[in-house]
């Protein structure tokens, strides 16, 4: 199929080294393909709780953490759930078969144009008022240009100096297992920019090679002496909001909450599905540490390929370790400016590209888009349609007396949380729905492994049967098998 | 034409050279010079180019046929292989004015694929063309023309001057008023033209990289499969502007080089805009020379640049422009054509083509029919 469309990449690898085709200057590069998980799985993944492995920190390190500080900073890409690709009437689905959805315009062709989706505009709006940013009712589309072989056009269409939106916060609220608290973390920009494509290469009768091409069906020659990359074009020109925080976090587990809020935060604005393992968000994070004390910051690595938001929070806890060990052998000049990779299997970072200097994208505005110009209507309106948000959501939970477990369990999840207020909206006992909810029910979906839209108790029925336990007509027990018929039938 | 329409002469084709149908030792202009011979020869009735600095303008003199430059976004660029995107616009080529307009308004109008290409209605071009037999003596009467003071000096061919001088002449008896204008920025549009168009050209071109598109060289990491499949698969001119692009672009070097270009470009449309509000319409010669010989350029890329003065200023603004051959430079062995440029506010193709029929049917004793094709061609 890939054959068809596109030609494939012949390099003698006798010069090569595979890690260097992870060597892009932009993003994360995908290059293995991901089985194919559904939705659900992949969301109750994510969902479980974060557990912070300390094995893998070198035990010897551990009484000088206290005498250093990280900061962590984190830039999101936002893969936006639009019908349409970003300048193009191509459909995106994740898993198709490669350059099954591609055209003209994606791929880059001689003579084709980009023309806006205006629903890039919408979401990225959206995620700016919700992440309290202020907006550029004047932007434009810049071009940063660089060659690679998922980037069919030798630029990227992207916005530089002019994002759509600056200056906001993401309210968080840490898990009490860490200790809870409320953090304010700062975001520098939003900008709206699309994907590139994936390589899908081989690599001499590997894992990978068998299981990219057996995979996706592609008969193919792999040319004895080298290495064939092939390019899938599916992916490129999905919208992307690019999202940069400010360095304000200090902590794995602060960074891996951020991360966990903005996606909480695109599923409730409805924007994107905010999957990792799909890379539907995927988080690069930039971090340094320095003395406690000292105000100037550490040299800075960027780590990549993080996949979870427990590799988040692992990966900078490692990190943390590795760097405040050479602070604290003197070998301080050891960190330096690189990218680093997470290693999920060894559970450790490793150097994968040192920087060769600052790299050169010449931006330039992009002529063949017309600049991008909000009116105050369009922004009100879109301001109103905002649904409630989590933190809203969070605070209206506190106050209605239910403990800080209960508020970040029922919140979490935009369907739950819908499940539960149209409970209440019922007249229901709130402190019961949520106990019925959290107990019973929640057991049953992670059993399941459902979602709570797939199940078959709607909240007017919970409503009737807390009222029913509440008034004597039926005995909690007996509400018990009620609700565990229910669900099911 | 020249590879991806970087030239003025077709000497930079990446497969022949086009000879001028009025003397086949001499270069039909460029980079449309295929398309304007082709009308010249008589192969056929019209045809399309592409504008970026004057690659229809120019060849139109330089063949002594009728282009037209429409404004910026009048027709779509879907299709189009991009070279510079803020600057290029498809033209047409005709032996006549009318024919011109027809092509035009055949291929005008927005298009759904170019987010550049205008919404503005396009008016029946056709419909504002009178016949010569129902002329008045003075049918532009009160028509303000300006001819541009800059394009007359010192560089320009004295017999490209006295053609142009004597066409606005003939436009006065025709009722207009000419009177020379400055436009003080237009000496500053060539090398401004020059930034932009190869800072484009390089982002445009970075497609041709080998991995899709040309031969695909064997190499040993990607770095040199990029660089030597673009060093073997695309011309010389064409890699001498995409360096300079890419320079421009560069950090350190864009606010001095394309920052300021954009500067320039702002000054030469406001410059335009003064004139325009001054005068219907401004002339000038649509190159300071007629055709020169094949190889009489070739490497000397500066003198073959400063031939585009005439026109790179008129892509900058956006504006449209019409030639039309209105004289003969008489010095070499054979007459070669000489063409009158027309440049009007933004969206007034019609206006131009209007004075542009009227001007055409009112020249007197003057053919444009090269003598390959036909031996009347004396003026």
């Amino acid at each position: 199929m890939a054959l068809t469309f596109l030609r494939g990449i012949q390099i003698n690898p006798s010069m090569l080294y595979p890690s260097s085709y992870f060597a892009r200057k932009h993003g994360v590069l995908y290059c293995c393909m991901r089985s194919a998980q559904t939705q659900t799985a992949t969301q109750e993944k994510e969902q479980t709780k974060l557990k912070v492995s300390t094995q893998s920190q070198p035990k010897a390190v551990d009484k000088y953490l206290k005498d250093y500080e990280a900061v962590i900073g984190i830039e999101t890409h936002v893969q936006l759930s639009t019908l349409t690709k970003a300048f193009c009437s191509c459909p995106y689905n994740y898993g198709s078969p490669p350059n099954t959805s591609v055209c003209p315009v994606c791929m880059g062709l001689p003579g084709a144009l980009p023309v806006l989706n205006s629903k890039v505009i919408e979401c990225a709006v959206r995620v700016g008022l919700a992440l309290n940013c202020k907006l550029s009712m004047n932007s434009k589309f810049d071009r940063k240009q660089y060659f690679y072989p998922d980037l069919p056009k030798g630029y990227q269409i992207s916005q530089f100096d002019i994002p759509i939106a600056t200056g906001g916060y993401l309210d968080v609220d840490l898990p009490l297992e860490y200790g809870g608290g409320h953090r304010k973390f700062g975001i520098t920009r939003v900008h709206m920019e699309e994907d590139a494509g994936k390589l899908l290469h081989t690599d001499g009768g590997s894992y990978s090679q068998e299981r990219t091409l057996s995979h996706l069906n592609i008969r193919m020659d792999i040319d004895f002496l080298g290495f064939l990359i092939q390019v899938d074009l599916n992916r490129a020109g999905v919208p992307l909001l690019e999202i940069v925080s400010e360095p304000d976090m200090r902590t794995g587990i602060e960074a891996a909450e951020y991360a966990s809020e903005l996606q909480r935060l695109v599923r409730y604005l409805g924007v994107s599905n905010g999957n990792m393992q799909e890379g539907s968000l995927r988080c690069d994070v930039n971090i340094s540490v320095r003395p406690i004390g000292q105000l100037e910051f550490g040299t800075k690595v960027e780590i990549k390929n993080l996949n979870s938001f427990s590799s988040v929070s692992r990966a900078i806890d490692y990190e943390i370790s590795r760097q405040v060990q050479l602070h604290s052998q003197g070998q301080v000049d050891q960190i330096v400016q690189e990218t680093r990779l997470w290693e999920e299997g060894a559970q450790k970072t490793v150097t994968m590209r040192k920087k060769e200097g600052l790299a050169d994208y010449r931006y330039f505005p992009e002529p063949d888009l017309p600049g991008v110009t909000l009116t105050e209507e369009y922004v009100d309106n879109i301001r109103e349609s905002l649904p409630e948000l989590p933190e809203d959501k969070r605070r209206r939970y506190e106050k209605m007396g239910l403990s800080m477990q209960d508020v970040l369990f029922l919140a979490n999840d935009n369907n739950i949380a819908d499940f539960f207020d149209t409970t209440i909206a019922g007249g229901a006992d709130v402190k019961l729905a949520a106990n019925w909810i959290m107990g019973d029910i929640a057991a049953y979906m992670k059993n399941e492994k459902v979602t709570i839209n797939e199940i078959k108790l709607t909240p007017q029925e919970l409503g009737e049967l807390i009222a029913s336990i509440k008034d004597g007509t039926i005995s909690g027990k007996i509400g018990k098998e009620v609700i565990t018929l229910r669900v099911m039938i | 034409m020249d590879e991806f329409g970087m030239g003025s002469t077709t000497e930079g084709s990446a497969y022949q050279v086009t000879a001028n149908p009025w003397d086949l030792s001499r270069v039909p202009g460029g980079s449309s010079g295929g398309s304007a011979a082709a009308v010249s020869a008589g192969q056929c009735m019209v045809s399309l180019g592409s504008d970026t600095g004057g690659s229809v303008r120019q060849p139109a003199s330089f063949c002594g046929v009728v282009g037209l430059k429409p404004t910026y976004g009048r027709v779509s660029r879907y299709g189009l292989v991009a070279y510079a995107s803020s600057l290029d616009v498809i033209g047409c080529f005709g032996t006549s004015v009318a024919d011109a307009g027809i092509l035009l308004h055949a291929i005008s109008g927005h298009d759904k694929f170019d987010a550049t290409s205008s919404k503005r209605e396009v008016p029946d071009f056709a419909s504002q063309f009178i016949a010569r037999d129902n002329l008045d003596s003075k049918p532009l009467k009160g028509l303000r023309v300006g001819l541009i003071r800059e394009t007359i000096e010192d560089g320009v061919d004295p017999e490209v001057t006295s053609s142009i001088r004597g066409a606005a002449s003939h436009l006065e008896e025709l009722g207009c008023t000419v009177t020379e204008v400055s436009l003080p920025s237009f000496s500053l549009g060539l090398p401004a033209y020059y930034i932009l168009a190869s800072s484009e050209s390089s982002s445009n071109l970075s497609r041709y990289d080998g991995v899709r598109y040309g031969k695909q060289v064997v190499a040993d990491e990607l770095n040199s499969l990029y660089g030597e499949s673009r060093a073997g698969g695309l011309g010389s001119e064409v890699k001498m502007r995409i360096l300079m692009g890419t320079y421009a672009l560069s950090a350190g070097y864009y606010d001095a080089y394309y920052k300021r270009a954009q500067q320039v470009r702002t000054l030469v449309r406001e410059s335009f805009r003064a004139a325009l509000d001054e005068n219907d319409i401004l002339i000038s010669p649509a190159a300071p020379s007629a055709a020169y010989k094949i190889g009489e350029k070739k490497n000397d890329p500066l003198s073959m640049y400063a031939g585009d003065i005439m026109t790179v200023n008129v892509n900058l603004a956006g504006l449209p422009a019409l030639v039309l051959p209105c004289g003969f430079v008489n010095s070499s062995s054979v007459a070669l054509p000489v063409g009158i440029q027309m440049i009007g506010a933004a969206f007034e193709e019609e206006k131009l083509l209007k004075v542009g029929h009227i001007f055409e049917q009112t020249l007197q004793g003057c053919s444009f029919i090269p003598p390959l094709v036909s031996d009347e061609s004396a003026c």
